[in-house]
């Protein structure tokens, strides 16, 4: 059950430039948090700018009831939360979604994620690590400047890619490809994304081509978080051409079984 | 210290309802309060037939507000009556129904069904700015509000509130056309019909080009159609647009509002309508009200 909190912020790292990890104090929410789920932030007691923002869960310290994400400074919201310093307290709801990361049938995950779609993919991979499933993890960034926590996905994954688009850090091309190939000699039970939108068809249209079982991670824009709204609303796969029905990514996702949604 | 108001025949422990859509069937915001601090609870836009809305995407941000462009989905009045209006019962506050429809005949066939559940009023939607077919095309014209308000009122023994548009020249003369169909009250304003383009793809962002505006952006205009109505018909007013606090419902009560309702303030707070309500009572308190009721319309003009 999703919960508002005034969360203190406890630990604040820029990880690269405009990037920023933090850490807040919000315990009631660490408890009933799942990978997958995600918070809604209000960055501000006045009106302007408006809305919460959406941010995906990246860690969750359940021994300290500390939870962790990480957001890009890309508009007004984001860089005065980008703002805020170690003490002060963020308006926070979560968690949110109830369309989260399944693993409990499976045993060899392939976790692929690209930029800044690749922190929710962090706690999936660490839970499923610490229940002794094998987790092979495919990462994607834009080129050596944009790569991040490497080391940190290296702890929690059995096998980790990073590939850069134009090979300046490790591996050439798109993750995906990396992906792809392996699968050719490795059997996965089951393939986990999230990321740019691109990236998320791609996998989709391989996992159901070859029928694999597959969670894709969505992203739209959102009133409420709370599904309230109907805002967030993403085609369902079976819908008739001439009259689409929708799921909502807050709340029936933002994790979708892969053959479920049209994107 | 007294904030039972008696609106159209409704009798509520406080002014403060939540708008439809904003509030959907009360679930999700049961997981914060319990819904009988509220004085009533509008639904979401409700149809004869279920309706799966419009293209994403459907919301967006503007300055201190937002648009939406959801397009009235929702279950249809059937699943409503067999899954949320039982869960809504549970709660001691009235329940209203906004009902909306494509044709007058739609309009009728709802409120027949509306008019044997056990709900405690009809707010009928003639004013969304988001679909095609009815709506806020019969909501622009005197004449289409007070047909449509008189053929429901036929079949209708419920009280019915009829929503405005905002998005006409005189909104009094709309209000006029709803007092004369026969309606027990109205409310006001439902969004303003807006748009905003992404300048870099050169696009509007909703896929449906134009939305509502909602949120605080739109308040000021609220209040002053609010006073514009009240000075126009004697049936009692419940009044919307942008309110976020106490202090905003006030404004609109002495603009000439009995009742009034949270919005898109519903969705940066899932409290705003409790502090709504204490926001209220802090104000009477503050300034040696008795009774809510005594502040109704009374702004002194200069």
């Amino acid at each position: 059950m999703p919960k508002q909190v005034l969360a203190k912020l406890v630990q604040k790292e820029e990880i690269i430039e405009g990037i920023y990890k933090f850490s807040v104090k919000a315990s009631e929410i660490v408890e009933d948090a799942k990978p997958g789920n995600f918070i809604e932030i209000r960055v501000t007691d006045q009106v302007e700018p408006f809305l919460r923002r959406p941010i995906s869960i990246y860690n969750l310290d359940r021994k300290n009831g500390i939870l962790e994400f990480i957001f890009q400074v890309k508009g007004k919201g984001t860089q005065i939360l980008s703002r805020k310093e170690i003490g002060d307290k963020i308006d926070v709801i979560g968690p949110l979604g109830y369309g989260t990361f399944k693993t409990d049938k499976y045993q060899k995950l392939a976790v692929i994620g690209g930029g800044i779609g690749i922190f929710p993919l962090y706690e999936l991979s660490k839970e499923a690590k610490a229940n002794k499933k094998e987790v092979s993890c495919y990462l994607g960034f834009r080129n050596q400047d944009f790569v991040m926590l490497e080391k940190e996905f290296k702890e929690v994954t059995d096998k980790l890619i990073i590939t850069t688009d134009d090979g300046s850090y490790q591996n050439k091309g798109f993750a995906i490809d990396y992906l792809m190939e392996d699968m050719k000699k490795e059997q996965y039970d089951c393939i986990y994304a999230c990321g740019p939108l691109p990236m998320l068809k791609a996998v989709q249209k391989y996992a159901l081509e070859n029928n694999i079982e597959c969670q894709i991670s969505l992203e739209e824009k959102m009133g409420c978080g709370l599904g309230v709204c109907l805002g967030c609303a993403v085609k369902t796969a079976k819908s008739p051409k001439d009259a689409p029905e929708y799921f909502h990514v807050c709340k029936g996702g933002p994790v979708f079984n892969a053959r479920d949604v049209e994107i | 210290m007294n904030t039972k108001v008696n609106f159209a025949g409704i009798e509520m422990k406080n002014p403060v309802t939540v708008a439809s859509g904003t509030f959907g069937y009360g679930r999700e915001y049961a997981d914060f309060f319990d819904l009988g601090k509220l004085g009533a609870i509008i639904t979401k836009g409700t149809s004869l037939k279920p309706r799966n809305g419009n293209k994403p995407s459907r919301v967006c941000e503007t300055p201190s507000g937002m648009l939406n462009s959801i397009g009235l989905q929702n279950p249809g009045v059937e699943y409503f009556a067999n899954n949320d209006l039982p869960f809504l019962r549970k709660f001691d506050t009235k329940i209203i129904v906004n009902a909306c429809g494509s044709s007058v005949d739609e309009y009728v066939e709802l409120c027949k069904i509306l008019n044997n559940m056990d709900i405690d009023g009809v707010e009928l939607n003639v004013s969304c700015p988001n679909v095609k077919e009815g709506c806020m095309a019969f909501g622009s014209t005197y004449e289409g509000v007070k047909k449509v308000t008189s053929e429901v009122k036929k079949v209708l023994d419920k009280p019915l509130i009829v929503k405005l548009t905002p998005n006409v020249t005189d909104i009094a003369s709309i209000a006029k056309g709803a007092e004369e169909g026969g309606a027990d009250a109205v409310s006001l304003i439902n969004t303003l019909l807006a748009m905003k383009i992404d300048i870099y793809k050169r696009k509007p962002v909703l896929a449906n080009n134009t939305g509502g505006l909602s949120g605080p952006a739109i308040r000021p205009v609220a209040v002053r159609m609010v006073y514009q109505v009240a000075q126009a018909v004697n049936i009692p007013i419940m009044g919307l647009g942008g309110i976020v606090s106490g202090e905003d419902a006030i404004e609109f009560m002495l603009a000439g509002a009995t009742t009034v309702s949270i919005g898109a303030g519903n969705f940066i707070d899932p409290y705003a309508s409790v502090k709504t309500v204490e926001g209220i009572e802090e104000y009477m308190r503050k300034c040696h009200i008795e009774d809510i009721n005594e502040i109704i319309g009374k702004v002194e003009m200069n």
